[in-house]
């Protein structure tokens, strides 16, 4: 990155940037600060940019209402969960499929994708019955396992093109060498397919994270997830712009952070070993 | 608590089971009066043992769930918030459990039940769902306004006179809207606000033969008058005002006058109002034709036939429905904050009328609606602001779509109109 | 090395993704075609019975089915344009040497995390609000009349919020592959007296198409379900001006309690989204296999 350009080019570049940027990030920093404004400031016809009287009375009047702790817990468990999953099944098949491709295998690939579209309010009642009748019914567990199907194919793809990347040649040299299957996949493959699944970790515990239909339909409560939790705060009566705001800021805090610090990891993933 | 023998069963049921400590899920919305009552509700956990896990959800999603799950007998919930159009279609589809034991308890006191809202609530006589809140609908207006306009309100208005006071009211370089109408789209929204209003104007939505009766001139005189009265005196963005919005913006000052549910009277002239000390209150307007424009809803609390738990659970409607329950209520947020519109016994309270200045035009506009002959000609349906049919939410969610769309272009084409000759800069 | 080991034990390690996804996709889909031909009311249990095509022809006739479908396309298309181009020079911009660029990428990267109700309801209440929103404010402090977004410009304006949604995930994927542009690529194009334009043309747009691609692939698959953000802003509305399929299907289905119309449009909307499918993979294939 050491390109010579002149500081005069540097700073239009830095300012334009910056600019752009804090503009993407507006909406997250009008939730930031309306959260800790009250009712009247954060409607007022005037309005303020910083609180004018600071206030914490959102968030309790938030938690009095909803457990954030409960809904947080399953959220965590429940894209958490569905990711492990995930991954257990999808590692072996987009194994299978990176090292020993047949003529199949796209097409395979793409009928696995396809089933992603299948619009999710076209089948609610389906789900529905069948979740009645395996009484999965607001359950972590049932809600871990459609999370887990619908972003299978998304982790199986991903998985896919990384391990491509991954040259046949390492795999061929090590078996010459007479090393176990056992051997070739800890000690040649994982190091070098760690980044890959990493990152596809990360993508698929956003995803199920942010899941808003399947989350509130098919829980009523002990299973309910933060995305459950701010449909409570949608639109009450009277005024509500700061305590959605606060439960907003509650909900998508954990996955900020966690977004934030292993952005790296999930940069490499996103790419789907597009960079070599 | 005096108990008859079938409340002694039940509770004796009830007590040996909260030893293995019984939990009732229940699913509300997340209006004022619910979310006070799920505030209120550890003592009533303290007082019974039964753990209470709350679903509090915002209407529609509200709506969706408990319909999904009552129709395919999912069984997720013990106690389910819904409205007078639910009661009676679910009551006879046999998906609600009767409230035997609360009609049977001399305490509970059903005969006390506003005869309006129990009758909407009931099934051959059988009640099943107790109701949380009822509300009819009417005239809030700002007696500020309305004296700089040089008019005075009467306590039953015309739909003239209305229109008349929202374009005199009308002061777009304050931010003063004459009127605030449901606009947004919605069987529970725009067209509960519309179908009582057409009451008013001698239309219905069926004939006795069930045609749809929406090329009526009574039909086109109802969404004219609506149409350029919200052009003309209506807050911009109308078409996706609904209740909430329309609260806000009156709680802000920005409206002359607001035809809404009465229970919005306690939020109105409460401490969130900027406005608080200058509301006054009117009958939902009329045409002359003998119907006001108001309808009748009841927020109800009903067991599911699929609960596993329906003694305890009428043991929690109970305590949030009784009379007890409002005494609770008076004593830790006032009397004005009472969920209305159920007892008789709250509007011949001297309390309740001091602290509620909203109390009496309430109990008239819920007992002028009636829900079994809602308009001036004969339908086959039941219902004010609603048709009681299973299909109805269906219809009226589309119909309700298209009438929120004309209101949009109403409004596009007025204000382009109104800019291009210079009124708006 | 597709020996006849392999082959089976590449099956075995297949076989659980493969059978998660068949009961996945035949046990609600087979569900659906069935109900797509019964009369099946959720609310009304009156209504019963084989249906035939009845239920196909209600939402195929449905008065609004065109401009759903229209409405899907200009959503999809209008959203990955905004993400695509814009992602593109946003990547662009984040290459140059500046000062924070860590600090930037967090921040770019962040509306991503941002569930998309919570999304919707901030856009919706805190800036396209025509009282109260921070854009009406700034027009109200230019001295211009507030837009009522959501009625004005339905559609558009749910574009802009997935788009808001999106974008970070276009730069990020364009911005790391436009980073491992090598140096050496770089530099020979310079030497060789390239203006801006033309190295952009002929060197990076063309090492970015295979992420172009990926980025194209992944957003269209979440972008023809989009439906969270329609059902907590604009309703569909006004009228059907910002309905697209999902919405529609959402319509029939559960707001009218009709199974078996919503099923009927369920299967349709899955036809549809496979013929986009299959053109989209036409389209794009050639630049995976890269």
């Amino acid at each position: 990155m050491a390109r010579n350009v002149s500081t005069g080019t540097k700073i239009g570049f830095t300012f334009a940037a910056w600019a752009i940027a804090l503009l993407l990030f507006s909406p997250i920093l009008w939730v930031l600060l309306t959260a800790f404004k009250t009712e009247a400031e954060a409607i007022a016809n005037s309005p303020t940019f910083l609180p004018q009287n600071f206030t914490l009375e959102n968030f309790s009047a938030v938690q009095d209402r909803s457990d954030y702790v409960k809904h947080a817990t399953n959220s965590i468990l429940v894209s958490v969960g569905s990711t492990l999953l995930g991954l257990a099944i999808g590692i072996p098949a987009a194994w299978a499929m990176a090292f020993a491709p047949t003529k199949r295998t796209k097409d395979v690939l793409m009928w696995m994708l396809s089933t992603k579209m299948m619009p999710a309010v076209g089948v609610l009642i389906p789900i529905y019955l069948i979740f009645r009748d395996l009484r999965l019914l607001d359950t972590v567990h049932g809600l871990t396992l459609i999370m887990t199907v619908i972003n299978l194919p998304i982790i199986i793809w991903m998985l896919y093109t990384y391990f491509k990347e991954i040259p046949v040649d390492i795999l061929e040299a090590a078996r010459m060498d007479g090393a176990e299957l056992y051997n070739e996949i800890v000690h040649v493959l994982v190091p070098m397919a760690v980044p890959g699944i990493a990152s596809t970790l990360l993508l698929n515990v956003i995803l199920a994270w942010n899941e808003a239909f399947w989350s509130i339909t098919l829980t009523s409560g002990r299973a309910g997830t933060l995305t459950a939790f701010i449909s409570s705060f949608s639109s009450p009566q009277g005024l509500f712009l700061a305590k959605l705001s606060a439960a907003s800021l509650l909900a998508i805090a954990p996955i900020l952070l966690m977004g934030w610090f292993s952005q790296k990891q999930l940069v490499r993933g996103l790419t789907f070993g597009a960079v070599k | 608590m005096k108990l008859t023998p079938i409340l002694v069963g039940a509770f004796t049921l009830a007590l040996a089971a909260s030893a293995s400590a019984q939990t009732l899920t229940i699913a509300t919305v997340n209006n004022g009066d619910m979310i006070r009552m799920q505030g209120l509700s550890t003592a009533f956990t303290e007082e019974t043992g039964i753990e209470l896990n709350w679903v509090v959800l915002e209407e529609n999603t509200l709506r969706q769930n408990v319909t999904t799950d009552i129709a395919t007998n999912g069984g997720q919930y013990d106690v389910m918030t819904i409205g007078t159009y639910e009661a009676p279609i679910w009551a006879k589809q046999g998906w609600l459990a009767p409230l035997d034991g609360l009609s049977a308890d001399a305490e509970y006191d059903v005969d006390d039940l506003l005869p309006a809202i129990r009758d909407g609530l009931s099934v051959d006589g059988k009640l099943y769902a107790a109701p949380f809140y009822g509300e009819s609908s009417m005239v809030m207006y700002r007696k500020d306004l309305m004296e700089k306009a040089g008019l005075t309100m009467p306590d039953a208005p015309t739909w003239e006179f209305i229109g008349e006071a929202a374009r005199a009211m009308t002061d777009r370089d304050n931010d003063i809207n004459g009127i605030c109408l449901r606009g947004k789209a919605g069987w529970g929204e725009n067209m509960a606000f519309l179908t009582a209003m057409s009451n008013s104007f001698g239309a219905r939505w069926f004939d006795e033969t069930w045609t749809p009766q929406f090329n009526t001139p009574e039909w086109k005189n109802t969404l004219d008058t609506y149409l350029s009265l919200m052009a003309d005196a209506g807050p911009s963005g109308a078409s996706s005002n609904g209740f909430n919005e329309n609260l806000t913006l009156f709680q802000q000052g920005k409206c002359g006058m607001w035809i809404d549910a009465t229970v919005a009277a306690s939020f109105v002239t409460g401490a969130d109002s900027t406005v608080a000390d200058q509301v006054g209150f009117a009958l939902a307007p009329d045409n002359g034709l003998g119907k006001r424009g108001n309808w009748l809803w009841a927020w109800s609390l009903a067991i599911p036939n699929s609960s596993q738990n329906k003694e305890a659970a009428e043991q929690f409607i109970d305590w949030a429905t009784n009379k007890e329950y409002l005494a609770t209520v008076a004593a830790a947020e006032g009397w004005a904050n009472v969920p209305p519109g159920t007892r008789t016994s709250l509007y011949e309270n001297a309390e309740y009328q001091a602290a509620a200045p909203f109390a009496k035009m309430t109990l008239d506009s819920i007992n002028a609606a009636n829900p079994s002959e809602p308009t001036v000609q004969p339908v086959p349906y039941v219902g004010v602001q609603f048709v009681a049919i299973p299909e109805f939410a269906g219809i009226a969610t589309n119909v309700g779509q298209l009438f929120s769309a004309a209101l949009a272009q109403a409004q596009d084409a007025t204000t382009r109109d109104m800019t291009r000759a210079g009124y708006i800069k | 090395m597709a020996t006849a080991q392999t082959r089976t034990l590449s099956r075995i390690m297949m076989a659980p993704a493969v059978i998660v996804l068949l009961i996945w996709m035949i046990v609600p889909l087979v569900m659906t075609l069935w109900f797509s031909f019964q009369n099946y009311s959720l609310i009304n249990p009156m209504m019963t019975g084989f249906a035939g095509w009845a239920n196909y022809i209600y939402v195929l006739g449905d008065p609004s089915f065109t401009q759903s479908l229209v409405n899907t396309l200009i959503l999809v298309g209008g959203v990955l344009a905004i993400t695509v181009i814009g992602g593109t020079f946003l990547a662009l911009l984040l290459d140059q040497p500046i000062w924070g660029q860590g600090i930037l990428r967090i921040i770019v990267i962040s509306p991503f995390f941002v569930m998309p109700p919570v999304a919707a309801l901030i856009w919706k209440n805190g800036f396209m609000h025509p009282g109260y929103g921070v854009l009406a404010h700034l027009f109200e402090f230019f001295g211009l009349e507030p837009v009522d977004w959501f009625n004005q410009y339905p559609l558009f304006s749910v574009v802009i919020i997935v788009a808001w949604q999106w974008l970070p995930f276009a730069t990020l994927i364009l911005l790391t592959a436009l980073q491992s542009l090598s140096e050496e690529q770089r530099e020979a194009a310079e030497m060789d007296g390239a203006n801006a334009i033309n190295r952009f043309y002929h060197i990076i747009l063309p090492h970015m198409a295979r992420s172009i691609t990926i980025v194209i692939l992944i957003q269209t698959i979440f972008l023809l379900g989009i439906f969270a953000e329609i059902r907590v802003t604009t309703g569909g509305g006004p009228g059907y001006a910002s309905t697209n399929i999902a919405f529609l299907v959402f319509r029939t289905g559960i707001l009218s309690n009709d199974i078996g119309a919503g099923s009927a449009g369920g299967v349709v909307a899955v036809v549809i989204a496979n013929i986009v499918a299959f053109f989209l993979m036409r389209a794009v294939g050639k630049n995976l296999d890269a």
